[in-house]
């Protein structure tokens, strides 16, 4: 068992395991990630009083830390009350509990600001065939609940290839050289996408919702992206009264299609403070930004490489900016069951250094 | 519900307002200071007053829907179920 020095501090790695660091490590790290943010996505280096105060949460000898007084936000969330229900080996407890009753728990038991609907699948397509089931569980929540409902859903555009859907698989066409079917592969899954999502937040919307979580955007990559935007942009012609949230599934967009664009733009290869130019123009009222956890690096490392890039994507926004602050994302680390030690810190980092609006 | 961040994140998603604007719209509203937000006393009964919903269960106050209603009104903004709500119980 190793044993924390006196001029030691105790920090958690990417992957949630505790080690030991003095501070002179610790700000090498913070500088380290900051760079590293700069190299890989162009954004501004933090400047000295940033990196001071960075080092200042690290080294807090106190084991959760928080936000002063007067600089809260306020809380989003993806996949409602599932989180209880579901016993998939991912995050839920495996706990049976209707998506009712959990809402209202995470509504007054642990104060959520804003909280939503999903199904269990949690993907656009999954829902489109249960409609009217959601819409009534809709209606009735929004009876008993008081703060803001939305409905979500991953897009999760994977689900329209083949074997789970009725497009060609781009990752098995380029395997043969199909370079031109999978790009068409991927542009047909996106329009379908589209229309899905126009289909089935457009009922949610007539059942009282409050708006939709686009939650995961991208996850099938840049047609992903494309096919959740031309989506969005439909949704906000329908009902313009919709509250939108788009929430990405990585830090940058990745180009399985390579070539894909929206509104003249090459998609593939966009980082957070470029994707949001986007998700405003189609007509998301808060946008989630994600930076990925290096599970080999320090929290301070990953704290700062995440705080960089995220306070780009707020310089940058017009609207909302609620970074993900979870499992392997926003500079906490990629476990289950997080470090609180750490989370506190990547959570304050993000909300007074690289100004947040919500996380 | 403790505070008021859910009105906070109402005029964020509403109008686009980022956290400063949004605490200050509220505050103003709710006519305190936008550090007072996150005082859970002074919320508590400047929500228990206002009848806009609070965490624990107090008889004959508004809930859900009935929160929302008043919400509404105290923010100037409109409630997507409140509409429903309204058009369906037109005679």
């Amino acid at each position: 068992m190793k044993v924390m020095r006196l001029t030691e501090y105790m920090i958690n790695m990417g992957d949630g395991s505790r080690t030991f660091m003095t501070k002179e490590q610790i700000l090498n790290d913070i500088q380290a990630g900051i760079a590293d943010a700069v190299d890989c996505t162009g954004v501004s280096e933090l400047n000295a009083n940033e990196i001071e105060f960075i080092c200042e949460i690290m080294c807090d000898k106190n084991r959760v830390v928080g936000v002063e007084p007067g600089n809260e936000v306020v809380m989003t969330e993806d996949f409602g009350g599932n989180r209880f229900g579901i016993d998939s080996g991912t995050c839920g407890n495996g706990i049976e509990l209707g998506r009712r009753e959990s809402s209202l728990l995470f509504e007054k038991a642990w104060s959520m600001d804003t909280f939503e609907l999903g199904h269990t699948d949690y993907s656009i397509k999954a829902v489109k065939p249960i409609i009217a089931h959601e819409m009534q569980t809709m209606e009735q929540m929004q009876m008993l609940m008081t703060v803001p409902l939305l409905y979500g859903t991953m897009p999760n555009m994977g689900l329209y290839y083949i074997p789970d859907g009725p497009y060609g698989n781009p990752a098995d066409l380029m395997r043969e050289f199909k370079i031109e079917e999978a790009m068409a592969a991927a542009e047909a899954a996106a329009d379908h996408l589209a229309r899905d999502i126009k289909f089935v937040s457009v009922k949610l919307q007539e059942a009282g919702s409050d708006g939709f979580d686009f939650d995961t955007t991208a996850s099938a990559g840049d047609a992903d992206f494309v096919g959740t935007l031309k989506g969005v942009a439909e949704l906000r012609k329908e009902r313009p009264e919709a509250n939108i949230m788009m929430g990405m599934a990585g830090e940058n967009v990745l180009g399985i299609h390579g070539m894909i664009e929206y509104d003249g733009k090459v998609v593939a290869g966009m980082y957070p403070h470029e994707q949001v130019a986007l998700a405003e123009k189609v007509g998301v009222n808060v946008f989630g930004p994600v930076v990925n956890t290096n599970t080999g690096r320090s929290t301070a490392w990953n704290v700062s490489r995440a705080v960089a890039i995220t306070k780009e994507c707020v310089r940058k926004s017009n609207i909302p900016i609620h970074p993900n602050m979870g499992m392997g994302v926003g500079g906490i680390p990629m476990s289950e069951t997080p470090p609180i030690e750490a989370a506190t810190r990547a959570s304050k980092a993000m909300i007074e250094i690289a100004k947040a609006d919500g996380i | 519900m403790r505070t008021a961040g859910d009105l906070v994140a109402r005029m964020q998603f509403s109008r686009n307002m980022r956290l400063d604007r949004a605490k200050e719209y509220v505050a103003k509203k709710l006519n305190v200071t936008p550090y007072d937000l996150s005082d859970v006393y002074l919320m508590r009964e400047l929500r228990e007053q206002l009848d806009i919903g609070v965490v624990t269960a107090l008889p004959t106050a508004s809930r859900g829907i009935q929160s929302k209603f008043k919400i509404e009104d105290l923010l100037g903004i409109k409630i997507n179920c409140c509409e429903n709500y309204r058009a369906r119980m037109k005679r």
